[in-house]
C-alpha cells in the first residue's frame, strides 16, 4: 500500500466518528431512496402480475339486465380479446352479536370451469362445488377483519330474501384490493364483504336466468380503451346499460394508484434533502481537515507530489465516506424494503408481495451520493491546488474581516464586542452561515409541511364529519323508494329526524373531462347533510342547476356559470344540461348535489328517495338497529363514527404511516444539522474561547459568542423554515390529495409552532452540548500551539 | 501551613512546595517538583531553563490557567489553590495579562477592538487608544490582524493585556515568532509597560539573552528552580546581544 493510502486510512480513523455521521447521514438518504422506490417498483410490479395471473378484467360494463347472448356480440367488438358475463348484487349479511347488518357484494362464478375474467386467487378452501347453491367463498379480508373461517356459517339477505351459506373458501381479489360499499367513499374491511356464489344458485337469487348484469372484456395488445367502451354502451343500451368504464375508473384499483401516487410524491421529495446535507456536512469536515493539514500538503508538494495526486488524496477520503454510507443506504434500503413488504402487503390485501429494487435504484442512490460527496469535496480541492509548499508550511494569517468589517462598524454604537465578533463571523462566511439556515429551515420546513398535512387531515375529517355531515346515521335503500319510506324511518325507535335524501350515479362531462359519479339530490332547507362554503355555510340548492364539489369541479375544469352535462345512468337515463351553480368546499368524495325535486323532475320520478340522513337517540341505537335490520327494502346503515374511524385508519396506514415516518426524520435531520453547526462552529472557534477565557471571560460570555452565531442562524432559519414549510405543505398536500379526499392547506400555526419548538429546542439542547465542551477546553494547551 | 501575616506586602506572588503532576502511574510527568518562590512587587522577572523544565507550568498554576497538584500559590494574600473556577476566572479578568507566542487575537475584530473587548468587562481599565500608543501603534488602531505583520500583532496582544491595568503581565515566549528587530521592539514595549504602570512582570523564554533586561532571573530545571539570580545593573532590550 502506498504512504499516501495508509494515510489516508489512518485519517478515517482519526475522523471516525465524524465520517460516521456523515456517512449515515448519506446512508439514511439512499435507504429511503431505495426503499421507497423499490417499493413503489414492487407495487407496480405486484400489481401487474397479479392482475395478469388473475386476468382482471380491462373493462366493467354495469347493465340492468342483458341475455346471454350478447356476449357473443360484446366478444365481436374490434379489439376485445375476450368476454365474461357475471351476475352481481347488493346483499345484507347479518353478523351475530353486532347490531348493524354489513353490506355485501355477491358475484357470480361460473359452475364448470375458472372464469375467463376476474378470476380468484384462494387462500384457503375452495370453490363452491358444482350444483351447490350454499356454498360461498368468502373475501379474505372480511373473513380476516371477523374471525370468519372455513366451514362458518353466514347469513344473508338478498333481494328480500334471507338465506344461510357455509364458508368452503377464503379467497382474495385483484377486484378487491379495497372494499367499498356502495354509496360511500371510506374502505373499509370489516364492513364491506364479498362473497362468489356457484352462477346458478345467483342467477335464481336475482332473477338473472340467462342474463347477466355485468359484463367484463379485457382487451387486445395495444387496443385503445375509448372505442370500446362507446362500442360497449351502443350494444348495451337497450337492456339498460349503466356505462362502461376502464380498469383505471375502477374503484379498488383508482385507491392502489392514488397509493402509489402518494408515495411517488413523498419518495421524490425526501432523499434529495438529504442529499444536499451530506454534502453540505462533507464540505466542511474536508475544508476543516485541508486547513488543519497545511503543512503536511505543502510538505507532500515539497517531497514532489503533483497537486492531482495530493487533490486525489482527500478525493479518496471524501468518495470513501460516500461510498460507505452508500452502501449501508443499499444495504439497508433492502432491509427495511423487505420489513416494510410485509406491511404494504397487509394493507393491499395482495397475496404475494416481492421486494424488489431495480439495480438501477442502486446505481441513482450511488451516483447521487458520490455526486453530492464531490460536489462537497470539489471547493476543498480548490483551496489544495492554491496551496504553495511554502505557504502551506507557514502558520496561516488569520482570517481576513476587513471586508465586513467595514459594514459592521456602523453598528458600532449600539453592539458590543462579543456581538459584533459574531456578526462578522456570520458575515464573513455567508456561504457557509447560508448553507446552515437552508438546512435548518429545510429539516423545519419539510416537518412543519408533514404536520400541517396530518393537521389539514385531522381538519378534513373534522369538517366533513361534524361540519357537512351532522347526522348519527344514513340509511340506504336497494331501490328509490317512495317518499312514505321516509315518514316510516322517522317512525322507529330513536329516530329523532329523519332528512330523505336520492343519489344517482351519472356521469358528468364538461368538454373532453368526464367524471364518473352520483348525483345527490338534497331536500330544501337540508341541515343534517349538507353543502358549505368555504367558511362553512349552508349553499342553499338552487330550483335549478347544480353544486359541484370543488374537487370535482377542478377535475372537470368548471367555473361557477358554466354548464355541464350528466347522463344519468339509472331509470330512463335522461342527460341533462346543468349549469354549475355554486362551488360547495367538500372535502371528501366528489359529490355533486341538485334539488331533489329538481332531479325527480329530470328522472321523471316524483317524490323518489334512495336513503335518508337521521338523527338518533344515542339511547336508542340498539333498538333501532334491531328493527331496521328487518326493513327489507334497506341495503345499508351506515353510522357515522364508523365511517370516521375507517378513514382515519387508512390514513393512518400505508401511504401514512410514510408521513409519520418522514416527519420523525426530518426531525432528525434539523437536530443534526443544528448540532454539528454548533460542532463545526465550536470546531473553528476553540481557539479564540480559550483566548476570551484566559483574558477573563466566564464561559457564560464566551459561550455567548460561539452560541450567539447558533441563535442568529436559528433565527434566520425559523421564518425561512415557515415559508419553506408553508410552500412545501401545498405539495405534499396535493401529492397526498386524492378522488377520496382533499387536504385543506393553509397556514397551520400549530404545526408550525411545533416545527419552531422543536428546532429552537434542538438548539437549546445542541447549546448545552457544546457549552460543555467548552467547559473542558485545555486553555494552556489550545493557546500554546500553533492554529 | 502558610500564616498570612508571614506573606510580606512587597510579594506579588509566592508559592510553597507547588507541585504539577500530569497522569498518572507509570506514565506520569512531574512538571513541577515543589517549588518554593517569592516574585516581589514591580519587578521583571525572566524564566529560563529548557523545554519541559517546568516555567510555563509555574506561570499557567499563577496565572490562574491551571491548577496546581500539591502545594500553594498565593497571589498578594489570596490563595489561588482554594479558589473556584468562577473566583480564577474573577482573578484573571481584574488582575491578570497574558501574551502568548502565537498572539491568539480575534480575526473578527480590530485592534483597536480587541483591546476593547478586554476593557468593556475590566474594573479600572485605560483607554484603548493609550494602550496602543504604549505599544506604538496608534496609527493602525482600525485595522484587522490580517492586515498586520506579526511584531504588530504580538503588540497588539500586549496592548489587550495591558489595557486593563493588570497587576502582573505574563508572557509566554513573546518574541518566539518573531524576528530579532521585531522581537526588541515586543521587548521595549514589556519593559515600558513595567516602568509606567509598575505591573509585575514575568517571562517565559528560551532567548537566554532577553534575561539582561530583568530584575530577577530564574532557572528551571527539571520541574525545580535551580538557581535565582538578581541582577545588579539591567541592560535595555537595544542592548541585548540577540
Amino acid at each position: 500500500m502506498r504512504a499516501l493510502d495508509r494515510k489516508l486510512l489512518r485519517d478515517l480513523w482519526r475522523i471516525k466518528g465524524q465520517a460516521a455521521a456523515i456517512a449515515m447521514v448519506v446512508a439514511v438518504g439512499v435507504l429511503l431512496q431505495v426503499m421507497m422506490s423499490g417499493m413503489i417498483t414492487s407495487l407496480e410490479q405486484t400489481r401487474a402480475t397479479y392482475y395478469e395471473r388473475y386476468r382482471l378484467a380491462d373493462v366493467f360494463a354495469p347493465v340492468t339486465r342483458a341475455p346471454q347472448k350478447m356476449l357473443d356480440r360484446l366478444a365481436d367488438i374490434p379489439g376485445v380479446a375476450a368476454v365474461e358475463g357475471r351476475v352481481q348484487g347488493g346483499a345484507l349479511v347479518d353478523m351475530a352479536g353486532q347490531d348493524l347488518p354489513v353490506r355485501a357484494q355477491v358475484l357470480s362464478l361460473p359452475e364448470w370451469r375458472d372464469p375467463w375474467l376476474n378470476d380468484v386467487y384462494i387462500s384457503e378452501g375452495q370453490r363452491p362445488r358444482a350444483g351447490r347453491t350454499d356454498e360461498i367463498l368468502l373475501l379474505r379480508a372480511f373473513a380476516d377483519a371477523h374471525g370468519l373461517g372455513l366451514g362458518d356459517v353466514l347469513s344473508a339477505t338478498m333481494y328480500g330474501s334471507k338465506r344461510a351459506f357455509r364458508i368452503v373458501g377464503i379467497a382474495q381479489s385483484p377486484e378487491f384490493l379495497f372494499t367499498t360499499a356502495p354509496g360511500e367513499f371510506v374502505p373499509d374491511d370489516a364492513r364491506f364483504a364479498v362473497l362468489w356464489l356457484n352462477a346458478d344458485a345467483l342467477e335464481a337469487a336475482y332473477d338473472m336466468k340467462g342474463a347477466f348484469n355485468e359484463a367484463l372484456l379485457s382487451l387486445e395488445r395495444g387496443a385503445e380503451l375509448e372505442p370500446v367502451l362507446t362500442a360497449v354502451d351502443a350494444l348495451l343500451d337497450r337492456y339498460g346499460g349503466l356505462g362502461a368504464y376502464g380498469l383505471e375508473d375502477q374503484l379498488s384499483n383508482r385507491f392502489l394508484s392514488e397509493e402509489i401516487k402518494g408515495l411517488t410524491a413523498t419518495s421524490s421529495a425526501v432523499p434529495p434533502i438529504f442529499m444536499g446535507v451530506a454534502a453540505f456536512l462533507l464540505y466542511i469536515v474536508v475544508s476543516r481537515m485541508v486547513s488543519a493539514e497545511r503543512e503536511q500538503i505543502g510538505l507532500i508538494k515539497a517531497f514532489g507530489y503533483t497537486d492531482t495526486e495530493v487533490a486525489l488524496h482527500y478525493f479518496k477520503l471524501v468518495v470513501f465516506i460516500a461510498l460507505a454510507g452508500a452502501l449501508m443506504g443499499c444495504l439497508g434500503g433492502v432491509w427495511a424494503g423487505r420489513g416494510l413488504a410485509g406491511l404494504y402487503q397487509d394493507i393491499y390485501h395482495l397475496p404475494f408481495l416481492v421486494f424488489r429494487v431495480e439495480p438501477s435504484s442502486f446505481a441513482t442512490g450511488i451516483f447521487i451520493s458520490v455526486l453530492a460527496a464531490m460536489v462537497g469535496g470539489l471547493s476543498v480541492l480548490r483551496q489544495v491546488f492554491a496551496l504553495t509548499p511554502a505557504v502551506a508550511m507557514r502558520p496561516p494569517a488569520p482570517a481576513d474581516y476587513s471586508r465586513s468589517g467595514a459594514i459592521t462598524a456602523s453598528l458600532k454604537s449600539w453592539l458590543d464586542q462579543p456581538s459584533r465578533m459574531v456578526l462578522r463571523r456570520v458575515m464573513r462566511n455567508p456561504g457557509r452561515v447560508f448553507g446552515a439556515v437552508l438546512g435548518i429551515a429545510a429539516g423545519m420546513g419539510l416537518s412543519s409541511a408533514q404536520m400541517s398535512v396530518m393537521s389539514g387531515f385531522d381538519e378534513a375529517l373534522d369538517t366533513t364529519f361534524s361540519v357537512i355531515d351532522r347526522s348519527d346515521v344514513t340509511v340506504t335503500f336497494f331501490e328509490q323508494m317512495p317518499l312514505k319510506a321516509a315518514f316510516d324511518l322517522a317512525h322507529m325507535p330513536g329516530v329523532i329526524e329523519v332528512e330523505p335524501t336520492r343519489g344517482v350515479s351519472a356521469v358528468l362531462r364538461y368538454g373532453t373531462e368526464t367524471y364518473r359519479g352520483s348525483v345527490t339530490g338534497m331536500v330544501d332547507g337540508a341541515h343534517l347533510s349538507r353543502a358549505v362554503d368555504a367558511d362553512h355555510r349552508d349553499i342553499p340548492m338552487p330550483a335549478s342547476g347544480i353544486v359541484l364539489a370543488k374537487s370535482l369541479a377542478d377535475t372537470l375544469g368548471v367555473q361557477a356559470g358554466d354548464t355541464v352535462t350528466v347522463e344519468v345512468l339509472q331509470g330512463r337515463r335522461p342527460t341533462l344540461e346543468l349549469r354549475v351553480a355554486r362551488i360547495a368546499d367538500t372535502l371528501m368524495g366528489a359529490p355533486a348535489y341538485m334539488n331533489i325535486d329538481a332531479l325527480n323532475r329530470a328522472m321523471g320520478e316524483p317524490g323518489r328517495i334512495s336513503g335518508a340522513f337521521l338523527r338518533i337517540d344515542p339511547d336508542a341505537y340498539r333498538a333501532f338497529f334491531k328493527e331496521i335490520k328487518d326493513v327489507p327494502s334497506v341495503a345499508g346503515v351506515t353510522r357515522k363514527n364508523d365511517a370516521r374511524l375507517a378513514m382515519k385508519k387508512l390514513m393512518d396506514e400505508g401511504a401514512g404511516t410514510m408521513r409519520y415516518v418522514m416527519a420523525l426524520i426530518a426531525g432528525i435531520i434539523t437536530f443534526g444539522i443544528v448540532y454539528n453547526s454548533a460542532r463545526i462552529s465550536f470546531g473553528e472557534q476553540s481557539r479564540d474561547l480559550a483566548s476570551l477565557r484566559v483574558m477573563g471571560f466566564s464561559q457564560g460570555e464566551a459561550a455567548f459568542i460561539l452560541l450567539g452565531e447558533l441563535a442568529l442562524v436559528v433565527l434566520i432559519a425559523l421564518p425561512l423554515g415557515v415559508l419553506l414549510g408553508f410552500g412545501l405543505s401545498y405539495l405534499v398536500a396535493a401529492g397526498f390529495s386524492t378522488d377520496l379526499y382533499q387536504i385543506p392547506t393553509g397556514f397551520r400555526a400549530d404545526a408550525f409552532g411545533i416545527a419552531g419548538v422543536a428546532v429552537v429546542l434542538a438548539a437549546l439542547i445542541s447549546g448545552w452540548l457544546v457549552k460543555r465542551e467548552i467547559e473542558k477546553v485545555d486553555l494552556v494547551a489550545t493557546l500554546k500551539t500553533r492554529e | 501551613m502558610l500564616d498570612r501575616n508571614t506573606i510580606p506586602q512587597s510579594a506579588t506572588f509566592r508559592t510553597r512546595g507547588l507541585t504539577k503532576v500530569y497522569g498518572e502511574g507509570a506514565a506520569a510527568v512531574h512538571a513541577l517538583r515543589g517549588v518554593d518562590l517569592e516574585i516581589p512587587e514591580g519587578e521583571i522577572v525572566v524564566l529560563l531553563g529548557p523545554s519541559g523544565s517546568g516555567k510555563s507550568t509555574l506561570l499557567n498554576i499563577v496565572g490562574g490557567l491551571d491548577r496546581a497538584s500539591d502545594g500553594e500559590a498565593w497571589f498578594q494574600d489570596q490563595n489561588l489553590s482554594e479558589m473556584s473556577d468562577r473566583e480564577l476566572t474573577l482573578y484573571r479578568r481584574d488582575h491578570v495579562g497574558f501574551v502568548f507566542q502565537f498572539y491568539n487575537l480575534m480575526p473578527s475584530l480590530t485592534a483597536y477592538e480587541n483591546v476593547e473587548l478586554v476593557t468593556e468587562i475590566a474594573d479600572n481599565p485605560m483607554e484603548v487608544e493609550r494602550a496602543l500608543e504604549l505599544v506604538g501603534l496608534g496609527e493602525r488602531m482600525n485595522h484587522f490582524p490580517a492586515q498586520m505583520s506579526g511584531g504588530e500583532q504580538q503588540r497588539v496582544a500586549i496592548a489587550r493585556a495591558i489595557a486593563k491595568n493588570p497587576t502582573v503581565l505574563f508572557c509566554d515566549e513573546p518574541t518566539g515568532a518573531l524576528d530579532s528587530a521585531t522581537g526588541r521592539a515586543v521587548l521595549h514595549v514589556i519593559n515600558d509597560v513595567n516602568r509606567e504602570l509598575g505591573a509585575t512582570v514575568m517571562v517565559v523564554t528560551h532567548a537566554a539573552a532577553t534575561a539582561q533586561m530583568a530584575h530577577r532571573v530564574i532557572h528551571f530545571a527539571d520541574g525545580q528552580i535551580r538557581t535565582v539570580t538578581e541582577n545588579d545593573t539591567r541592560l535595555s532590550p537595544d542592548e541585548i546581544a540577540w
